[in-house]
């Protein structure tokens, strides 16, 4: 086993050296990266990874990014799949989905939400039914990132409806590319859609494609749903973390990848606010000036450096081993909306009636229209505030939990008609 | 700079944590806010004598411990948890931190060892509470070296030995010693609707003084900067105690058959507070860590001024908000953490005027950049 990170350096250069020409095909060059075990460094031995510790895995990654390499596919709702599966996976599950993420050919989706079941996720009535060696889904998902291009989605589905919500659950690894399955891009205020609605008629599930058992959905869904708020704790959305764009049939391909991957999130940015643009803004409008606005943008400054001190300080914390003081997610997304929300406001005082004008005769062509009416998103997507601040208070102040409602046999439940 | 608070500070919290928790109870602030000095003199002594805590921040060869403004912070979060009513903000803090930035070396050495013990309180008078531009300009000193002026607003000014005053004189602002007995000193009590701090007005007219060192702009500005960010701490210590009493209330009492805090409209209220808490505690901190190393300290200084005096008010209006009638009685403590809340938020500088600071500060910086 390698372990010295100066040994580990020399190993990847060797293999690079050997195995890496531009002219491969994406798929082909991946291939060779899963194979030799560099695709996924920190993934386990036994899962095409080499079991390395982040500091370890850093070493490759900044080996890649020097020499400009193309590594593994790892944009988009793949790498919630791909880490759950790591965690709940059979060995022949794992066999059969990991390489295949790794190398990009094939993508993934969520299927998660519901039209009548949004903050209370457990509460998912789309049915699976067994039927001989299969399932037989029937329900209607939405909010679903990378559907209409997906090969394959995690799917939560009820198998039970006689017992309490979360034990009827299960969680399933459904193809995508199917007649049961409809696909239908769902647009946004924003003009974009980012999202779709999938609609489940009969699609059929294998029997092994069930992942971690009968019954068990809710606790694998919940691990899936822990990888993705890390994603939105760290304040980072799935962007590309590639290389610079080089000369080479890999590296073109890769920009195809990523431009499908990355563009349902183009308009992330501009849903954070755009703190950034502020003082831009206002000098060159010469908002800045405006002892109302100045007052207003010194409160956004305050919000957002407060919020990087306050990850900052929880991250030194926990660097020291002292365990986790607050969930620090919670506050951050909170932080987060409110500074979002704070940030449009600025902006429009800045724009003032130009705050009216959206496309490219519009302040910076368009970006400030397009915060304006894309910062609502954020403090919904993820997880609402009014859960974040449930959270916090039960959690964090340990304020008393209200009656539920909802513990009696699922059927029995009060839900949505659909 | 610091990332987050060594081992040592943590234990240095928990000492004088438990020094107020055991001498500064809210039975003792609610009885001593009644008499006209406002604290106890054994714990006063205790504090400085056997602690050392007044000298916190001063320096270790006259006799302070040598820490800086993180440790300091320490204490007046504590003190503010628990609404602590003695001469420490202005003897130790303000006094002590003018006594240390503008007094001459030989003043230094007499005054620096009995601030730092507590056995001299002295209460810093300056005209303006509000801004440091504002400093000296109804206070001066006069060519026979004569004090002549007001200053409306002192703090512990009637229980203090000495009195330390900046005023303008013909050689520019200097820090003068004034005796407080002096006939031409008048001194009255002003009502303050924070009981548990004293104020008064301060008259001079010919008073004699010995002037202590000269005070330049860019000292003065260090100096309001220091104790704002003291302040701050002091602020957000009032509000995390306030905080926790307010969620505690909310677990016991019972109304529509259930506690109110299972209730979502409070329990998000508290979540808010909470959070609001923890980013004026972030710019709290990091202002002291910046201070002690000197980076970017006007900017961080008013970062935490204003975040910490609004977190405390909108804390001590919920606080009373929650408790519904009984928040607004005077048996009730949460008041007297509301008036507290008042006071520091217009002591130093009201919010809006450190967020217009902020500005000034980042604008400044893009200049040189």
């Amino acid at each position: 086993m390698i372990v010295q990170l100066n040994e580990i350096e020399t190993a990847v250069n060797q293999f690079l050296d050997q195995a890496f020409s531009p002219d491969l095909s994406l798929i082909e060059w991946r291939q060779r990266l899963v194979a030799a075990g560099w695709a996924a460094p920190s993934w386990p031995e036994d899962c095409f990874g080499r079991g390395f510790t982040a500091e370890q895995t850093a070493v490759v990654d900044r080996v890649f990014k020097t020499r400009r390499i193309v590594g593994a596919a790892q944009v988009g709702p793949r790498r919630l799949a791909a880490e759950t599966l790591l965690v709940h996976g059979s060995v022949d599950q794992k066999n059969r989905y990991l390489p295949s993420i790794l190398t990009g050919e094939h993508s993934w989706c969520q299927l998660f939400s519901e039209p009548g079941s949004g903050s209370d996720l457990a509460g998912a009535a789309t049915k699976a039914e067994r039927s001989g060696d299969q399932w037989i889904v029937n329900g209607q998902k939405v909010w679903n990132t990378s559907a209409h291009h997906a090969d394959f989605g995690i799917l939560v589905a009820r198998t039970d409806w006689d017992l309490p919500k979360h034990q009827g659950l299960s969680y399933f690894l459904i193809d995508m590319r199917q007649p049961g399955v409809e696909v239908r891009p769902l647009k946004q205020m924003n003009g974009h859609a980012s999202f779709n609605e999938v609609f489940l008629t009969d699609a059929v599930v294998r029997q092994d494609d069930l992942v971690g058992g009968e019954g068990h959905g809710w606790a694998v869904a919940t691990t899936t749903l822990s990888i993705e708020r890390q994603g939105f704790a760290r304040g980072r959305n799935p962007r590309a973390t590639h290389s610079a764009p080089a000369q080479g049939r890999v590296y073109d391909e890769e920009a195809k990848e990523l431009e499908i991957d990355n563009e349902p999130y183009t308009w992330y940015p501009q849903r954070e606010g755009r703190p950034d643009l502020v003082f831009e803004r206002a000098r060159e409008t010469g908002a800045i000036s405006d002892a109302a606005v100045r007052q207003e943008m010194a409160k956004l400054v305050c919000l957002s450096e407060a919020a990087k001190i306050s990850a900052r300080f929880v991250a030194a914390h926990r660097k020291l081993g002292n365990g986790e003081v607050l969930p620090a997610g919670s506050i951050g997304k909170l932080g987060a909306s409110v500074i979002a929300r704070q940030a449009a406001q600025v902006h429009t005082m800045i724009s003032g009636t130009d705050a009216m004008l959206s496309g490219s005769g519009s302040p910076m062509d368009g970006v400030i229209a397009e915060t304006l009416i894309s910062v609502p998103a954020i403090s919904i997507a993820g997880g609402t505030d009014e859960i974040q601040r449930n959270i916090i208070a039960e959690r964090v102040l340990g304020m008393p939990k209200e009656q539920r409602q909802d513990t009696g046999p699922f059927r029995d439940i009060p839900r949505n008609i659909s | 700079m610091q990332e987050t608070f060594t081992e040592d500070q943590l234990q240095f919290r928990e000492v004088v944590r438990k020094f107020l928790h055991d001498k500064s109870p809210m039975s003792a602030v609610r009885q001593l806010q009644e008499t006209e000095s406002g604290y106890d003199a054994e714990v006063w002594r205790s504090l400085g004598q056997d602690l050392g805590l007044p000298g916190t921040h001063l320096p270790e060869a006259y006799g302070g411990l040598g820490y800086g403004p993180i440790e300091l912070g320490i204490i007046l979060e504590e003190m503010g948890r628990t609404l602590y009513g003695g001469p420490f903000l202005s003897s130790a803090v303000l006094a002590g931190y003018a006594t240390s930035l503008f007094a001459e070396e030989a003043s230094r050495q007499v005054l620096i060892p009995d601030i730092s013990s507590g056995i001299l309180r002295v209460a810093l008078v300056l005209d303006s509470l509000s801004c440091p531009e504002l400093v000296g300009k109804t206070l001066t000193v006069d060519a026979a070296d004569r004090l002549t002026g007001r200053a409306e607003i002192v703090i512990d000014a009637l229980s203090a030995d000495e009195l330390h005053v900046i005023a303008d004189s013909p050689n520019g602002l200097g820090l003068y010693r004034v005796s407080p007995s002096a006939e031409e000193v008048t001194l009255y009590a002003r009502e303050s609707i924070d009981l548990t701090r004293k104020l008064s007005s301060v008259l001079f007219d010919h008073a004699p003084v010995e002037r202590l060192g000269q005070v330049d702009a860019g000292g003065l500005q260090r100096f309001w900067d220091l104790a704002c960010v003291a302040l701050s701490h002091e602020m957000i210590g009032g509000a995390g105690a306030l905080l926790e009493s307010t969620v505690e209330y909310t677990k016991i009492r019972v109304q529509f058959g259930r506690p109110i805090g299972s209730f979502q409209a409070l329990k998000h209220r508290c979540a808010d507070l909470l959070m609001a808490l923890e980013f004026a505690k972030a710019a709290t901190y990091q202002a002291a860590f910046s201070l002690a190393v000197d980076d970017n300290p006007g900017f961080v200084a008013s970062m935490a001024k204003a975040m910490a005096s609004d977190c405390f008010m909108e804390t001590a209006r919920a606080a009373i908000q929650l408790r519904g009638g009984l928040g607004f009685t005077w048996e009730d403590d949460t008041h007297l953490f509301f008036k507290r809340a008042k006071c520091d938020e217009v002591l130093l500088g009201l919010p809006h005027v450190h967020r217009e600071r902020m500005i000034q500060q980042m604008e400044g910086n893009d200049r040189a950049a």
